[in-house]
């Protein structure tokens, strides 16, 4: 099952690497991973994205609230929660392929944010799937570039993770 | 009151009240040690590789329940105590590791002896801090000690890059220490300790399983009473041994690869489990999907909540500090009036003395060559078992094991995790270091012996009286045995050819040498060692069984309870 794990980390030199460490040296899986700071300068947020067996789902949080330098961890998928992911995606857009590629970022609620007689970079929003359907519907020859920033989730409505 | 840094280093080890740091000075720890040098509240021990200084703080901290401090260089200085770092870790003893850096400035420049500390020793510590600035010194050391002691214990490394330990700032040693990210579970939750408790009055076949969680902990003695009160068998792991009397009439000895035929079947074949202190790892219950054929229920007590439900799944999970979770069972015991079911438990009794029956331990002393287990025997007698005995790793450890009868925790002294070759001598001097009185006996092989015979000159130069059982069989047991049982006796590189002459090898280093080779010389020789010779380290160079192995033996990936004995082959 794939789940969505949100940390709360002192924000401290390594603290990266002492969770991505933890996930290789115990083979865990990491489908993505995403850190920044948050409001307060002392934590890091991150949001990583995994799959496993209950069994390994539990292991993980154990061993993530076993590092010293973790404040919280939450697994946001067992209850009502959003997830979003950014990806910016370099496209030819020349002829007839222009007017194209407009209209199926419209679909997708994409915004085109760098424009050159050849090319456009589309900017989209979504969970994982919406991003993947994005680039199912556009033809796979005209990619240049994909670049995804990862999963970022947040629990919905009450639930908040705060130190 | 200003003070440098590596001032406020020496401070700090005298402020936690430090007796004795293992170490081996390099550049980059210049300035402590300059500081060491004027100062006599604690004592350096020199010694001859940077892995024997975290072996013998390690082995200071099991047998005392202190923690453990060696301090090395940085580059080579680090990456020597690593594997002594990482055997530690594996056996959740409490240690601060003090390692010096290349000065801030230079690090990340491939500078002299630099070595990424942090990086290297991120896997295998509880947790570990570069100091970046010398106001922070003062904090990170009563953090290290903290978090080293606390919890699950392990060892915390601290990297201090040189020029932190000549900068100045004020000093002041912080009283208490609270860390919003870390904050241990000592007490059990008591719903669930009551349910402990019914399931364990409920029982029909109950074991107790007592593994290095109780030693560690210093709960031996509450288990003793727990399993006294109830009246249930109890078996040790490798680790836990002396966490019950081994001499106990419900003692099943030793479980796993190598336990007791009767310690392995009554696991298997219990109704209830209670496993205190314990990680279920594969050396003990061989296969899990075997181990968990068998419905049983298991309650398990531990304080790392990520080694509940980890490799078998438990019905009763309870997160604590032992001494603690032990306390409230019993009072909860008493509370609910309850008694075992005595007319079950005296047909667990007398099945169990049927496995008994089986002697899964006996072996064949003849005339002519000496067999190892006779040894262990022999030392045990010649000690009154009141001994601390260190060892090496593979057969001799698990002979030591098997025949060495603990009935105090803290006397059995080996690495069981990491399975660490060469961790006997350095521990011989850990554990003398902290029990100055002890008898300390190191029951090693050949094999192991030399991969830290240098410390013979440590030794030597603190006059510590430790006796080497070298059980000599020209082989590395523990491989031959595998290659013999499961390699067509194809033995790849574990005969030990041009080996020394270990007692010449002995008086080079200024100690007393013997070579026993007869069965009868054994006892009369031990009784020399331990008596005419009991202020000098002697070298017991006994010449054993090429061919004896080690049995009961569960082979790997076997269950539990599919033990090839010695009587079978």
């Amino acid at each position: 099952m794939r789940h969505i794990i949100s940390i709360l980390i002192e924000n401290e030199a390594g603290a990266l690497s002492r969770v991505s460490g933890l996930f290789s040296a115990r083979a865990f899986n990491i489908e993505s991973l995403t850190v920044a700071p948050t409001e307060d300068a002392s934590l890091s947020r991150m949001t990583i994205v995994s799959t496993g067996s209950d069994d390994v789902i539990e292991q993980i949080t154990k061993q993530l609230n076993k590092l010293i330098d973790v404040v919280k961890v939450v697994d946001l998928s067992e209850a009502a929660h959003i997830e979003r992911e950014l990806m910016l995606v370099k496209v030819r857009a020349a002829g007839k392929d222009r007017e194209e590629m407009k209209r199926i970022a419209d679909i997708f609620r994409g915004r085109i944010i760098d424009v050159t007689d050849s090319t456009y970079v589309i900017e989209l929003t979504g969970n994982g799937s919406k991003l993947d359907a994005f680039l199912e519907a556009i033809d796979r020859s005209l990619i240049l570039e994909t670049v995804r920033t990862g999963v970022s989730g947040i629990g919905r409505g009450d639930r908040i993770l705060k130190v | 009151m200003q003070l440098t840094g590596a001032e406020i280093v020496i401070k700090c080890l005298q402020e936690e009240k430090v007796e004795f740091v293992f170490g081996y000075p390099g550049g980059s720890v210049l300035y402590i040690y300059d500081e060491l040098f004027k100062q006599d509240t604690f004592k350096h021990i020199l010694v001859r590789h940077e892995q024997a200084a975290v072996h013998a703080a390690d082995a200071y901290s099991r047998s005392s329940n202190k923690i453990g401090v060696c301090m090395v260089t940085s580059g080579p200085g680090v990456t020597n105590a690593v594997t002594g770092i990482a055997t530690a870790h594996m056996d959740s003893v409490p240690m601060v590791i003090i390692s010096g850096q290349v000065p801030t400035a230079y690090i990340g420049q491939d500078a002299f002896q630099e070595c990424d500390t942090v990086g290297i020793t991120r896997p295998c510590v509880k947790h570990n801090f570069l100091v970046k600035d010398v106001r922070d010194l003062a904090v990170t050391f009563k953090k290290a000690f903290y978090i080293a002691k606390t919890g699950r214990p392990g060892p915390v490394l601290i990297d201090i890059p040189k020029d932190i330990t000549n900068q100045t700032c004020e000093f002041e040693y912080p009283k208490s220490i609270t860390m919003r990210s870390y904050n241990p579970v000592i007490k059990g939750h008591s719903g669930q300790i009551k349910k402990a408790v019914q399931m364990l009055l409920d029982a029909k076949r109950p074991i107790i399983y007592a593994g290095g969680g109780v030693v560690l902990s210093d709960a031996a003695e509450k288990l003793t009473k727990l399993s006294h009160s109830l009246g249930y068998p109890v078996t040790n792991t490798l680790m836990g041994l002396g966490g019950f009397p081994a001499t106990d009439k419900q003692s099943l000895g030793m479980l796993g690869m190598h336990g007791t035929y009767e310690a392995n079947m009554a696991m298997q074949n219990c109704d209830v489990l209670i496993a205190v202190g314990a990680r279920f790892d594969d050396r003990v219950i061989g296969n899990p999907t075997h181990f968990a054929e068998v419905s049983r229920k298991i309650i398990h007590i531990d304080i790392d909540p990520s080694s509940i439900s980890k490799r078998v799944r438990v019905d009763v999970p309870i997160v604590g500090n032992l001494p603690d979770v032990l306390d409230e069972l019993q009072k909860h015991l008493g509370a609910s009036g309850g008694k075992p079911n005595s007319k079950a438990l005296a047909a667990w009794w007398k099945q169990i003395d049927e496995w008994r029956g089986k002697k899964s331990l006996k072996y064949k002393q003849g005339k002519e060559i000496i067999m190892p287990q006779y040894v262990v025997e022999k030392l045990y007698e010649v000690t009154g078992g009141e001994a601390f005995v260190t060892s090496d790793v593979g057969q001799h450890q698990m002979w030591a094991a098997q025949y060495y009868k603990f009935d105090k925790p803290r006397r059995w002294i080996n690495s069981g995790g990491l399975g660490t070759m060469g961790v006997g001598l350095p521990y011989a001097m850990g554990v003398r270091f902290a029990n100055p009185k002890a008898t300390v006996a190191c029951v090693t092989g050949e094999g192991s012996i030399q991969m830290n015979i240098q410390e013979l000159s440590t030794a030597k130069q603190f006059r510590l009286p430790i006796k080497i059982i070298n059980l000599n069989n020209r082989y590395l047991g523990m491989v031959r045995q595998w290659q013999q049982m499961f390699h067509g006796n194809r033995y790849a590189e574990s005969y030990v050819d041009a080996l020394p002459d270990f007692v010449k090898l002995a008086e080079a280093y200024g100690h007393v040498g013997m070579k026993i080779e007869r069965p009868v010389d054994v006892e009369p020789a031990l009784r020399e060692a331990f008596t005419k010779h009991k202020n000098d380290l002697v070298f017991m160079d006994f010449l054993t069984d090429q061919t004896a192995n080690v049995y009961p033996m569960v082979a790997a990936g076997k269950g539990l309870s599919e033990m090839i004995l010695a009587e079978e082959l």
